[in-house]
């Protein structure tokens, strides 16, 4: 059962999980350091070793240059979408980045694509939950915002891929929720996921109905969580220590970075202890022996963080809004996300809903949950989710540029998907066998304004008098709500080739290399566990067949049959200290083989000697099933 | 008749047919639909047709599950709305609704005019009257003034045209009627006809009270 587990992955701006599904209830995979949560940051040691996770975190202070955290910001963005990010967080872009091309990310002396960087956390993920098997994996279901665009959704997909991931499904965050709360509470309704995370906001409302989850509509802002709260507080400090002790951080910056990541590690604390405490006290220590100290309390922090939790009403309403339905109409609310731990949001949830929301799942778990249900859905189901279906929805309008600048919707947001539109086009010359179509995602009228998906040139036009070429594109989102285009000229039927240029994205072609590069050391630790796995079932044979030897039953063997096992013996101690684990496995396939009979006259022992009234103990055979063949492959707990 | 979407003898997934909406569930080409039907439809060809259900299965299955499960997703979300039900019918009997027509929008897009509306004349003075109040409030919140009594004005002529919204709504309703049991090919031309003429006041209307809501902002 070596690659039969499909595990949920929640891929987060701040922690990351995974999850797979354990018989009828999904459960968090933890790490080696016995922690579920694994936060996404990604470190470079002073050995250019990549390190992930809490270990990673020290990084973040000591050298901040070494290490990054929230790359999901810039999951599918381009360079001029990001500016403003770039002055919030200490993301340092590589020199050489050419106009058009995929942000990279400096890492000491390294750089790394957004995705590859996801890439990193997928594959301790991977390994988390390979060490916890014991086995390889090589399929997941990954979570995605539900606000996510097309370029963002596949940004996350190539991640996987680079982490030797096979991605057979990215499911929306909210929705992955709402299947771990139905699981849960098996209940028709309609309900209301708030999810706001570290990084991302997204509300989702869906309609439960006899296992079927359809998602009715979805909004939110894919760029508004915790770290807009941090970095308010991490300005306001920075305002202060400047007021105060003439210390201007700002300036400077890059020198300054280990202030600015201590003084964030101080918010952060603090922000978490005022969602149980009234009061919480900030103590950082800064450069020239300087202190920055300073008490807030509830009111204070509630009073600052007001205008971004705020950001949240919006999207909620309009949802609403295109469910076509009253907040009095929803059944339940369900929380996601470390952020709705603030009271302040949680009344804010209250208000917009009008009912208390549920709180008795963990918001920080409940994504990757959800996202091992679906994965469990995806590899044929069990008993408990044979019924569930989810109907997710696409969160933007799907257009093309027509005559003008103008955005043509052709699929609206919050359709069911897969979802599809069949568009027509012709030539404007004679002779022409080109058709150029921009793909655009978003909801305003001109496509300046929308987001620019991708470029599609259609090739291999026949040639004809101009309008008379009728080309059939048609225009498919598919279960992850990623577009898939086709094209044919229907008075030839002849297929149209179709050259995509992703506006914002790696080419198959880059990944395909990113993911060789990875798959080399994915394909190392893989022979290196495979290699201590089959030295160890070597050794349980070895003993056991050391140990029986002095039984009775070795003595009634022919020395033929003894010579052969002692020759097979020697040849495994010998495979057993190179590292090839193929000839290890053989070795004690073949010891196991020629043992049989030995394992035979073993059970006869047993027998005869029960018969006398001996008792087991004298057989010197142990308790237990797996003593009835002495060298069979040991189970060890 | 309900088109095959699975093998009669295997009961595997099959490629979809190029089938109108209605067949696509197997209903005949009617206004009048019962959308709890529709729904429970829905619900048990989605079961059979998703992708999810796919998750282990050969890659030509994969596909046409892919395409079967999308035409159901678009025939559902096209039949379930009552416009957009009306609408589709219209296109599959060769009527291309005037002024929504990619033709019409994309000529009004590439010469820079604005679409040509045809004012329905039960309409022509509320709208005239609409117009010049909307010109006005926008002048003000340009200087920076409020004038309660304009806005309650507009609130009046709003509501006015919310109702009439609705009422064509139910026009259209009675002429579904019409389509639906007539058997004589005139009368039913008749019917689409109307139904035509509805949709577009309905339009209309609905482009004004855009308008009005865009001003009130």
């Amino acid at each position: 059962m070596s690659s039969d587990y499909i595990v949920g992955i929640d891929l987060g701006t701040t922690n990351s999980l995974v999850a797979y599904m354990q018989g009828d209830s999904p459960v968090v995979i933890p790490g080696e350091d016995g922690l579920n949560l694994v936060p996404s940051v990604v470190a470079l040691d002073e050995k250019k070793q990549v390190i992930v996770g809490n270990g990673a975190r020290r990084y973040l202070i000591e050298t901040p240059e070494r290490a990054v955290y929230s790359i999901k910001r810039l999951m599918g963005r381009g360079l001029e979408d990001v500016q403003e990010e770039l002055k919030l967080f200490p993301f340092q872009l590589a020199d050489d980045l050419n106009e058009g091309e995929v942000l990279r990310i400096r890492i000491g002396d390294r750089t790394y694509t957004p995705p590859e960087i996801s890439g990193l956390i997928l594959r301790q993920l991977k390994r988390n939950a390979e060490r916890f098997f014991g086995a390889s994996v090589t399929q997941a279901v990954i979570t995605v915002p539900a606000y996510f665009n097309d370029a963002q959704r596949q940004a996350t997909k190539d991640a996987g891929r680079i982490a030797g991931l096979n991605v057979l499904r990215l499911v929306n965050e909210p929705t992955a929720a709402s299947l771990a709360y139905g699981l849960d509470k098996k209940k028709n309704g309609i309900v209301a996921v708030y999810d706001l995370g570290g990084g991302t906001f997204d509300v989702s409302i869906l309609k439960l109905h006899d296992g079927i989850f359809e998602v009715i509509a979805t909004n939110g802002d894919t760029h508004l969580g915790g770290d807009d709260i941090d970095n308010l507080l991490i300005a306001i400090a920075v305002d202060d220590i400047r007021g105060d002790l003439g210390l201007d951080l700002r300036k400077d910056a890059r020198h300054n970075s280990e202030s600015v990541a201590r003084i964030r590690k101080a918010v952060i604390e603090a922000k978490i202890a005022l969602s149980s405490q009234p009061t919480a006290k900030l103590d950082v220590e800064l450069p020239g022996g300087k202190k920055y100290q300073r008490e807030i309390s509830v009111a204070m922090f509630e009073q600052m963080i007001q205008p971004i939790i705020d950001r949240t009403v919006g999207p909620c309403k309009q949802a609403l809004k295109d469910a076509g339905l009253q907040p009095e109409q929803i059944d339940e609310v369900v929380l996601v996300g470390g952020s709705t731990r603030i009271p302040k949001v949680r009344r804010l949830v209250q208000d917009l809903f009008g009912r208390v929301p549920h709180t008795d799942l963990n918001p920080d778990e409940v994504v990757a949950l959800g996202a091992a249900v679906q994965a469990n859905i995806l590899g044929g189901g069990s008993e408990i989710t044979q019924d569930m279906l989810l109907l997710d929805v696409t969160p933007l309008s799907l257009g093309i540029e027509v005559a003008g600048g103008v955005t043509d919707k052709i699929i609206l947001r919050n359709s069911t998907v897969p979802a599809s539109a069949t568009q027509y086009y012709t030539t404007q010359v004679d002779g022409q066998t080109n058709v150029a179509i921009h793909v655009l995602q978003g909801e305003r009228e001109l496509a300046r304004d929308c987001r620019s998906l991708a470029r599609f040139d259609l090739k291999g036009v026949p040639p004809m008098v101009a309008g008379m070429p009728r080309i059939e594109v048609k225009f498919l989102i598919d279960a992850n709500g990623i577009l898939r285009v086709s094209a044919r000229e229907q008075r030839s039927g002849q297929e149209a080739e179709i050259d995509v240029k992703p506006t914002y994205g790696l080419t198959d072609e880059q990944v395909e290399n990113m993911l060789l590069e990875s798959y080399d050391y994915a394909e190392e630790d893989f022979r290196q566990r495979q290699v201590i796995e089959a030295r160890q079932e070597a050794d349980t044979i070895l003993t056991v067949l050391a140990k029986e030897r002095k039984n009775q039953a070795w003595r009634e063997l022919t020395s033929d049959e003894r010579g052969s096992i002692e020759a097979l013996e020697k040849s495994l101690l010998d495979v057993r200290k190179g590292d090839d684990y193929h000839a290890i496995r053989a070795g004690i396939d073949a010891l196991n083989q020629s043992t049989m009979h030995f394992a035979e006259l073993m059970m006869e022992t047993v027998v005869s000697t029960t018969l006398k009234g001996k008792s087991m103990d004298d057989t010197g055979i142990e308790e237990g099933p797996q003593s009835g063949h002495p060298v069979a492959k040991a189970d060890f707990e | 008749m309900r088109a095959v979407h699975f093998c009669s003898a295997c009961g595997k997934v099959q490629p979809p047919k190029p089938v109108d909406y209605f067949t696509f569930f197997g209903f005949p080409r009617k206004l009048n639909l019962d959308t709890a039907v529709l729904e429970k439809e829905f619900y048990a060809l989605s079961r059979r047709l998703h992708p999810d259900g796919f998750g282990q299965a050969n890659e030509q299955e994969r596909a046409w599950s892919l395409e079967q499960s999308s035409m159901l997703n678009d025939a559902y979300r096209t039949l379930k709305d009552p416009i957009k039900r009306t609408e589709y019918l219209l296109r599959l009997e060769g009527i291309e609704l005037e002024e929504q027509s990619k033709q019409a929008t994309e000529k009004a897009r590439a010469t820079g005019e604005l679409k040509k509306q045809v004012v329905p004349p039960d309409l022509l003075e509320e709208v005239f009257e609409l117009n010049m109040h909307l010109e006005e409030l926008r002048m003000q919140k340009k200087m920076g003034e409020d004038d309660p009594a304009l806005l309650e004005e507009i609130g009046k002529a709003k509501l006015s045209l919310e109702e009439k919204h609705d009422a064509l709504l139910n026009e259209l309703k009675a002429e579904w009627k019409q389509w639906d049991e007539s058997e004589e090919e005139s009368s039913r031309r008749k019917a689409l006809d109307k139904m035509l003429d509805v949709l577009n006041r309905r339009n209309y209307i609905r482009n004004l009270l855009r308008d009005v809501n865009e001003a009130m902002e």
